[in-house]
């Protein structure tokens, strides 16, 4: 059977079920070099040979001291031309004799007690590998430093054939790659479809069609239109969507019983933050150290909030030293994949083996985060019971702070606040104190400790196995810590935002770069190391960053150049070369289709049918989902054991502001590929599901907005089919054609006849949501242009930024 | 002429995968995606590693149904008879036993740790004269089918890492578990249902939660994550269709979205149009595939008097053993039960005869009903915790009351069909059953032997992320030979 028709590529045998799907959407992650298939006539370490040692060699013969083999070091040159130990006279690699490099005739041996990789590793060079490396080592077995540890500089703009198509230097890097593959761009997006790509992009709503409408009399300005939406408030919520995942931030603490905690009040300082337009510096310095800036406001020490969003525990159970470096250790490789784009983590047990981070690094920079005044477990510290929101140190938050120094703050009355924090709970041994502590909103923000507490190697990053004390510090091969700087986690964002800092800049823009065209340029985001894949277009994104830089770190002009591109305003309709030539559009000769966020689609569904309640911050709100979850998976302790469904305009707030519990997260978020919010993320997997289409069919969320929108259309005007096109035009962004039209309007007489004759069903279709019904609507009018709307919320168009 | 089809529609298929992937995805999972049903001989082959590449090696079993025992119920009221702690009543745990043992926060500022035997009885049963308590006594019957492990050791000592690491190899989340890499490297069996599916259940011992990300795909694709399922009204999340829609409502609407997305396709040519007109055609047939697989009402009497009456209420442990025998049966590869309230710190006595009167009974009827099918072969069943309890007591220890704390140094589990040797007893402790004498078997060990019955190598079922392979079993891990048939 072929399901899919219409392509010659596309066939689905009925063996192939659940999973073929998933390989459609997923974007690669594997090719570790580019165009493996290629044999270049220059080769580069970097490009070509270094990916192939690092994979199949480092492990044993890289930078980890301890798994050395033979002492031999193959990822420095002197080392690697060094005469081996263990075998006089002899040389792992002689440059310009491949013959004569032993490393290499132990590669082609076919002796298996010879061959390298070892038969017992799982590991072997392909033909292609072998001659790779030999025609390096033949032409000198020339080494170069990792691209992502040099610094980035401006190279001057390549030259194109078609310059007429570059609006700016973007489209210069982008236009020359792409002339290379024999690729041309495509056409200017129309109009509308790039408006509706510019608001997600900036506020992850669509244009309304009044929006629409007012654009297309009055012009499109992309440059007007950005600048507008900059100054919209629902700005910082699209900006802050990315950095919660980055930033773990979750509305419970994570672990078994998993408590409430309160640390919204710190989200709202990130949507107020990007709404300022805070340079990137000062956001991340803080964050990372707001509470040792000289005379901390109370804005700069609750942006530390940041760092204490990991999970806590509170399992009595649990040893208090063993989580206390948990926490450290959570901090340390937030930094690693957020900031540095570096796996610091792998160099946790153990010296790094693959990049040039020694153990004594890792743990100098856990030094940094290992002084704060914080308990692993809190239970027994006068002061803070166990089911605290906030854990120690923390920040209270006055209704005085709110109304003169952190105005941005959406703080609810107290009386909502204690009924939030008590939601399930109606007695018990700690609801006394609880209520008492619940009148006063706290924060855990970051905070030293008086003493000192030394830093320790940790043997196999075990929490008790003390080693070699340490002193704060950072891999050295990123770039050495300046002596100049203190050694706190004040001089640690200096250091960061050194000018000679290689990552920082690198890092960040490559992640608003896949943000905005679904893959970063450096496709591994987290990784910029020698295992992470090499940049698609390195001149580019260091453009970008020496560019962001120059402009102190400013991160709408950022958006903003990117934006006023032809590259991003290119059209994305894809052609039959772009899948023959590019199929994975690297060189993005369009402009890629992408589906949408789980909290775009909430936000989409909200906003299109006159649902969304704009308020801006505030608690979290729990929203329809599946009963019994949370208490199904609950011991039957703790203030989150039982849902509780929020009322009235709470349920129709963004997605953003969805009730994160971490051990039970929103399942219609999730099956979207949300995070949730275990640790660091600067990326989501983009999968495609039936459980997706079965949310998109069967959820409330989908059923009320239709409903709701029906019934709104329905007292605009009371013939059903007046209301489609514009439904359709607020969902999809553009107008219906003729073909459309057609069958939508088949749809809905189709609905129309079924309910006449059967109110009882109708009325069943309606009744759904909380949302007042309106009842002076004709049921089956209503029903049936609520099905007609549910079926365009389905469209694949719908839920696709194009 | 279908099956030619079928090779070429895989072919192409494949072909075009790796275009598009440009040797994207570890050839694992090309193999999941490409080789849905690797046991009926659907080896297409032909075309390089891909398919030859999955299962590494000819598998013994199918499937995995995982009765976990959310807690940790205690060893030494279940398979490890322990006589002497009974003559030792009372006595202070000996420093040369405990060997400086890591004690957690509840019991580490214990002044006394007082020894305690098995409240209960124990007997022999079965050709291997597996001692087996008298709470147990369905199990007791089946001890010639089953495998016990009496040596098992961990390395968390607390529950949310303990489980987390048992179920995804590491101790803190954000890895994918078992079932998920299950998922990942041999695919569903059956079309139209997940490769993954969870179930739950509560005792009403003293508790401990559960959390998703112990059926977290991690890092992998999310269609490998598990699915929560039930035997209630909505067996899978957003399953049913709102009321008043009916079955040929939703054909319409399909038909119509169908159109729609095809019109759509023409203009935009984008294949991701095409697929998801494909993704809501197996979410339909999962709509009718979901119920026939959940749907009990159709077993005999006979069926429910052997799993026990509780099999008759929809989402207790029993009911759930009963589901999960109907979705392995319909070729889920992976069903995790998760029954809560084995968490004995202290009421040991009263709490755990409830506890194993839950789960007795229904966990021996599953592995009698595969057998009876002739379909034990071919389904490994799994029973146990994620460590084991203390030899001492934890609070008061009075002539008739009792608790243990948790205990990560050993603990029993036992195993049954899928080619594990029926009627062993593996591993022993010491006469205090505080430390291994004999046999040891590592989390990761039983890992690596879960995934070596399925028929693939946990040192080469691998999937990249963050510039370096992941794998269930870290960077453990042995096979244990002596446990396979």
């Amino acid at each position: 059977m072929i399901l899919i028709k219409g392509s010659k590529i596309f066939w689905v045998t009925p063996f192939l079920g659940w999973l073929i799907l998933v390989a459609v959407s997923i974007a690669c992650k594997e090719n570790r070099s580019h165009d493996v298939f290629e044999f270049p006539d220059q080769i580069s370490y970097n490009l070509h040979v270094r990916p192939i040692l690092s994979e199949n060699c480092f492990t044993c013969h890289g930078p980890d001291a301890n798994k050395r083999e033979a002492g031999l070091r193959l990822d420095i040159a002197s080392e690697a031309y060094a005469a081996l130990k263990e075998s006089p006279g002899k040389h792992a690699i002689i440059p310009g004799s491949s013959i004569e490099s032993l490393a290499f005739s132990r590669m082609i041996s076919s002796d298996p007690k010879e061959k390298m990789p070892p038969p017992a590793s799982n590991l072997k060079l392909s033909d292609h590998q072998i001659e790779l490396i030999k025609k390096w080592i033949d032409a000198g077995a020339v080494y170069e430093p990792h691209w992502a540890f040099v610094p980035p500089t401006k190279t001057p703009l390549p030259k194109v054939k078609n310059e007429d198509w570059a609006q700016n230097e973007i489209d210069y890097f982008i236009l020359s790659k792409m002339e290379e593959k024999g690729l041309d761009p495509s056409a200017m997006s129309d109009g509308l479809t790039l408006m509706r790509r510019l608001y997600f992009d900036l506020i992850g709503l669509p244009p309304s069609s009044e929006v629409l409408d007012n654009l297309e009399e009055n012009g499109m300005d992309p440059e007007a239109v950005i600048d507008r939406l900059f100054k919209s408030a629902a700005y910082g919520e699209k900006m802050a969507v990315s950095w919660m995942d980055v930033s773990r931030y979750a509305d419970s603490h994570g672990y078994q019983d998993d408590y409430y905690r309160t640390q919204w009040p710190w989200r709202d300082w990130v949507i107020h933050a990007f709404n300022k337009n805070m340079p990137y510096d000062q956001f991340i310095t803080w964050q990372l150290a707001g509470d040792l800036l000289p005379n901390a406001s109370k804005e700069q020490l609750l942006a530390t909030g940041f760092n204490r969003n990991h999970k806590i525990t509170e399992e009595s159970g649990a040893i208090d030293e063993e989580y206390r470096v948990m926490y450290a250790i959570d901090r340390t490789n937030t930094l690693g994949k957020a900031m540095l784009g570096v796996t610091l983590e792998c160099a946790q047990c153990h010296d790094h083996k693959y990049d040039p981070i020694s153990q004594k690094e890792y743990f100098q920079t856990y030094a940094f985060f290992n002084t704060v005044a914080e308990w692993g477990i809190e239970e027994k510290t006068p002061g803070f019971s166990k089911k605290s929101p906030a854990k120690y140190p923390l920040m209270e938050i006055s209704d005085k702070d709110v109304k003169e120094l952190l105005q941005f703050i959406n703080m609810p009355d107290s009386v909502a606040r204690v009924n939030r924090l008590m939601a399930g709970m109606t007695k018990g041994t700690n609801y006394n104190s609880l209520l008492d502590e619940a009148k006063v909103l706290k924060v855990a923000v970051m905070g030293e400790l008086d003493s000192t507490r030394n830093t320790y190697i940790l043997e196999r990053g075990a929490y008790d196995a003390h080693g070699e004390k340490v002193e704060p510090g950072v891999p050295a091969s990123i770039l050495p810590f300046p002596d100049s700087l203190s050694k706190n986690r004040l001089g640690l964002s200096k250091w960061l935002f050194d000018k000679n800092n290689p990552l920082t800049a690198r890092v960040f823009v490559n992640r608003i770069w896949q943000e905005l065209f679904g893959v970063g340029i450096v496709n591994t985001p987290g990784d910029f190391g020698l295992q992470g894949n090499l940049p698609i277009n390195q001149e580019l994104l260091d453009w970008l960053a020496v560019d962001f830089i120059a402009h102190g770190w400013d991160i709408q002009y950022l958006l903003k150049k990117i934006m006023l591109s032809s590259t991003y305003q290119q059209s994305s309709i894809v052609k039959k070369e772009h899948l023959t030539l590019d199929p994975e559009n690297k060189y993005l000769a369009r402009f890629p289709r992408l589906r949408l966020k789980a909290e775009e689609i909430r936000d989409l569904i909200l906003a299109s049918s006159g649902l969304l309640n704009k308020e801006i911050g505030g608690p979290s709100v729990k929203t329809y989902q599946p009963e019994g979850l949370w208490e199904a998976a609950t011991s039957g302790r703790g203030n989150l054991s039982k849902f509780q469904l929020d009322t009235g305009k709470y349920l129709y707030r963004r997605g953003l502001y969805t009730f994160i519990k971490r051990t039970v997260p929103p399942p219609n978020m999730m099956l979207f590929d949300a995070s949730n919010r275990d640790a660091c993320e600067v990326e989501r997997l983009k999968t495609s599901t039936p459980l997706q289409a079965l949310v998109m069919m069967n959820d409330p969320v989908v059923l009320e907005a239709s409903r709701v929108f029906a019934a709104r259309l329905l007292k605009k005007d009371p013939k059903p089919e007046k209301g489609i096109a514009y439904a359709f035009y607020s969902i999809i962004g553009r107008k219906p054609d003729e073909t459309e039209r057609k069958i939508l309007s088949k749809h809905l007489t189709s609905f129309l006849e079924e309910y006449s004759s059967d109110n009882k069903k109708a009325k069943k279709i309606v009744d759904v949501g909380r949302y007042p019904l309106m009842d002076d609507i004709p049921v089956e009018k209503h029903a049936a242009l609520a099905q007609v709307i549910t079926l365009i919320y389905n469209l694949e168009a719908s839920i696709t930024k194009a | 002429m279908e099956k030619e089809i079928l090779d070429h529609g895989l072919n192409l298929n494949r072909r075009h995968f790796l275009s598009k992937l440009s040797l994207g995805l570890g050839s694992a999972a090309l193999g999941s995606l490409l080789i849905p049903d690797l046991f009926r001989g659907n080896n297409f082959g032909g075309n390089g590693e891909l398919g030859k590449s999955l299962p590494h090696f000819a598998p013994k079993a199918k499937r995995v149904i995982y009765l976990f025992q959310n807690g940790a119920p205690s060893q030494l009221e279940s398979f490890d008879f322990k006589p002497k702690l009974r003559d030792l009543w009372g006595q202070e745990l000996p420093d040369s036993i405990r060997q400086g043992q890591r004690l957690t926060g509840m019991t580490a500022s214990q002044s006394s740790f007082p020894m305690v035997g098995s409240f209960c009885d124990f007997q022999q049963y079965g050709q291997a004269r597996a001692w087996v308590s008298s709470l147990f006594p369905h199990t007791a019957k089946i001890v010639d089918d089953i495998c016990i492990i009496k040596s098992m050791h961990t390395e968390a000592i607390n529950h949310d890492p303990a489980l987390t690491f048992f179920q995804t190899g590491a101790q803190q989340g954000n890895r994918p578990s078992m079932g998920s890499w299950l998922s990942y490297g041999l695919g569903s069996e059956n079309n139209n249902l997940p490769a993954f599916t969870v179930l739950l259940s509560k005792g009403n011992g003293n508790g401990q939660g559960v959390y998703a990300k112990l059926w977290s795909n991690g890092f992998l694709p999310s269609a490998h994550q598990g699915v929560q399922f039930s035997n209630g009204e909505d067996p899978v999340l957003y399953l049913n269709d709102q009321q008043g829609m009916t079955k040929a409502d939703r054909r319409k609407m399909l038909d119509n979205l169908a159109a729609l997305n095809h019109h759509a396709y023409e203009k935009i040519g984008d294949p991701e149009i095409q697929a998801k007109v494909a993704q809501y055609e197996l979410a339909y047939r999962m709509q009718t595939a979901v119920p026939e697989a959940t749907d009990l009402s159709k077993e005999p009497d006979s069926v429910f008097e052997m799993y026990g009456e509780d099999s008759r209420k929809p989402g207790t442990f029993a009911a759930n053993c009963l589901l999960a025998r109907k979705l392995s049966e319909s070729g889920v590869r992976f069903v995790q039960l998760y029954h809560q309230g084995w968490d004995q710190h202290g009421n040991l006595p009263n709490e755990m005869t409830v506890q194993a009167k839950d789960v007795d009974q229904a966990s021996a009827a599953l592995v009698k009903d595969l057998k009876q099918r002739g379909l034990l072969d071919e389904t490994l069943v799994i029973w146990g915790g994620e460590f084991g309890r203390t030899n001492y007591s934890q609070g008061r220890l009075t002539q008739d009351n009792y608790g243990r704390d948790h205990h990560p140094r050993c603990f029993s589990i036992w195993m049954a069909g899928g080619g594990i040797k029926p009627g062993i007893v593996y591993g022993a402790t010491d006469d205090l059953g505080y430390n291994i004498t004999e046999n040891p078997v590592h989390v990761h060990d039983f890992q690596a032997t879960v995934l070596h019955q399925l028929g693939l190598d946990h040192e080469r079922l691998t999937y990249r992320h963050l510039g370096r392979k992941f794998r269930l079993t870290d960077v453990s891990g042995q096979v244990i030979k002596e446990l396979l048939v």
